[in-house]
Parts: structure tokens; sequence; C-alpha cells
């Protein structure tokens, strides 16, 4: 039931991002390229997503629990600390140079543009990679996440 | 990248897209109680997938997300009769280094577009919009550096 609701949502999620163009890198990176070919679109993607998940948010935290699961389990953390910062300048980059961050990258899989197939796959030992940088630069600051 | 051919601005599309975007995301609070980052879902996935682990656990949930997210051109391929179209940079160092980046980096990060830049700012995250603010400069940099000066 969990995996087939899952599904669904990563359905969902996934025609957002092929009806809204952010599945295809040359649009990300027009959007990216303010003193060129700039193309405005995406920023419509994320007016439209962030204001739906704020009006959707709100009205599901009306509820005591979700559905599927005990309880509401948001991050907690406050702090902008190295980690964030440093990941985020990090994640811009690599944005900037494929066009492709982790969901469009997904997505993409099935149109197997030869692109893709390498960014995929450097992604994951990325993330596998970045997990034991965040670990370890929390061990060093003392600091919790 | 040789890679700047006008897209054409699609306002409408993009945010119906968008709106499709932030229902998944109102879906997977809903259903699990979570934020649908797909960086975080995706490190789900592995740490679910590495031999070693402690069975499939919480992960059921992320790794059907990750199959829908996949398997959503090939819906649109039975609808329409073709696959979305798109331009991927052909460059295999360059998408090799970026896929390198935007693994590390949102790993380290805690999130991404998706959960730092949909969810986060739904939620008023003051780290969200340190992040985005961060991630978005970034981007718009490397993009500057990359067609206008190399």
């Amino acid at each position: 039931m969990r995996s087939i609701a899952g599904f669904l949502a990563g359905l969902v999620f996934g025609l957002g991002l092929v009806v809204s163009g952010m599945a295809d890198p040359a649009k990300v990176l027009n959007f990216l390229d303010l003193f060129g070919t700039w193309d405005p679109s995406l920023a419509f993607v994320m007016g439209g997503a962030s204001v739906t998940t704020y009006a959707g948010y709100r009205l599901t935290w009306r509820r005591p629990a979700p559905a599927l699961a005990s309880r509401f389990d948001v991050p907690s953390a406050r702090q902008i600390d190295a980690p964030l910062l440093t990941g985020a300048a990090l994640f811009g980059i690599g944005w900037g140079i494929g066009g492709f961050c982790p969901g469009p990258a997904l997505t993409a899989l099935p149109m197997a543009a030869p692109g893709t197939l390498v960014f995929v796959p450097a992604m994951l030992l990325g993330l596998w990679l970045g997990g034991r940088a965040k670990t370890a630069m929390e061990r060093t600051s003392g600091a919790t996440a | 990248m040789e890679l700047d051919t006008a897209t054409a601005f699609t306002p409408l599309a993009s945010l119906a897209g968008g709106v499709l975007i932030g229902l998944s995301a109102v879906m997977v609070m809903a259903l699990f109680g979570r934020i649908a980052g797909i960086s975080g879902i995706t490190r789900g996935v592995m740490g679910a997938l590495t031999p070693g682990a402690a069975g499939i656990g919480d992960a059921g949930w992320r790794i059907g997300f990750v199959l829908g997210l996949i398997a959503a051109p090939l819906a649109v391929a039975t609808a329409t009769g073709a696959l979305p179209r798109q331009t991927v940079p052909d460059a295999l160092p360059g998408m090799a280094i970026a896929g390198l980046v935007v693994g590390v980096g949102t790993a380290l990060g805690s999130g991404c577009t998706s959960g730092h830049g949909v969810c986060g700012l739904a939620r008023l995250s003051p780290r969200s919009f340190a992040a985005v603010g961060t991630f978005m400069a970034a981007a718009f940099a490397t993009v500057f550096i990359l067609r206008h000066l190399v």
C-alpha cells in the first residue's frame, strides 16, 4: 500500500516535471541565463509548486497524523551552518553546468540521452560521498543536523 | 556547453506542471508525513538497497516514488505516442562533473530544488531560504561564466 501510494506521488511529481518543461535541461539552463537566451518559464514552475505546497501543507497539518504514518516528521534544524551553505553552493554550480537537479535527472532516464546516463551514476556516487562528508563535518563542528 | 538555443516561454504549461509538483509534495506530507525532497528520497533508496542494509524497512514508499518519477515519461509516451522531447548537454566529462557536484552538494546541504526549493519555502524554513538563495546565485553565476566569459 505504501509502495503504491509512493509510486503515485512520484508519478504525479514526474508528470509535473515533464509538463512544466523542467525535465528539459535546455529550458533550465535558459532560465539561468539572464543575460542570454533567457526563458522565465521556470519561475512559474517554482511559483505554482510553492504556492500549492504552502496551501496544501496547511490543510494537511490540520489533521492529527498522516494517512500512512504515525506522525508528521519534518526537519527541525534551524541553524544556517557551513554544510548547508557549502552544499547549496556546490549544488548550484553543478545545476548550472548540467541543467539537471536530482528529480529531472531521474525522470530523464527513459529518454536515455548520453548526458543523462553519465550524470545519474555520478550523482548517486556524489550523494554517497556527500553523506559521508556531512557526517564528518558535523562531527568536527559538534553540531547536530 | 554549446547549448544556448532559445526555448519557448511556456507560462501556462509551466504553472500547471508546478501545481502538479506541489500536489505531489502535499501527497507525500498527507500520506507519509515527510518532505518530498528528491535528493533525500534517493539517498533513502540507496541506503535501503546497499548490501548489508537491514532490509527495506521504511523505504518502500521511497522506492515506489523513484519508480514513479522514472515512469512519468513512459506514461506521457503512452498517452501521446512519443517520449517527451529534451535537449541534454552532450559534453560527457562536464555531465560527469555536474552529476558528482550535484550529488555531493545536495547531500551536504540536506536538499535540492524540491526539498529546499518547494517544500522548504512552503514551510517558511529559514535554512531553506538560505539554501535556495545560495544555490540560485551559484547557478546563475555558473551559467554566466560558462556562456558569457569562457
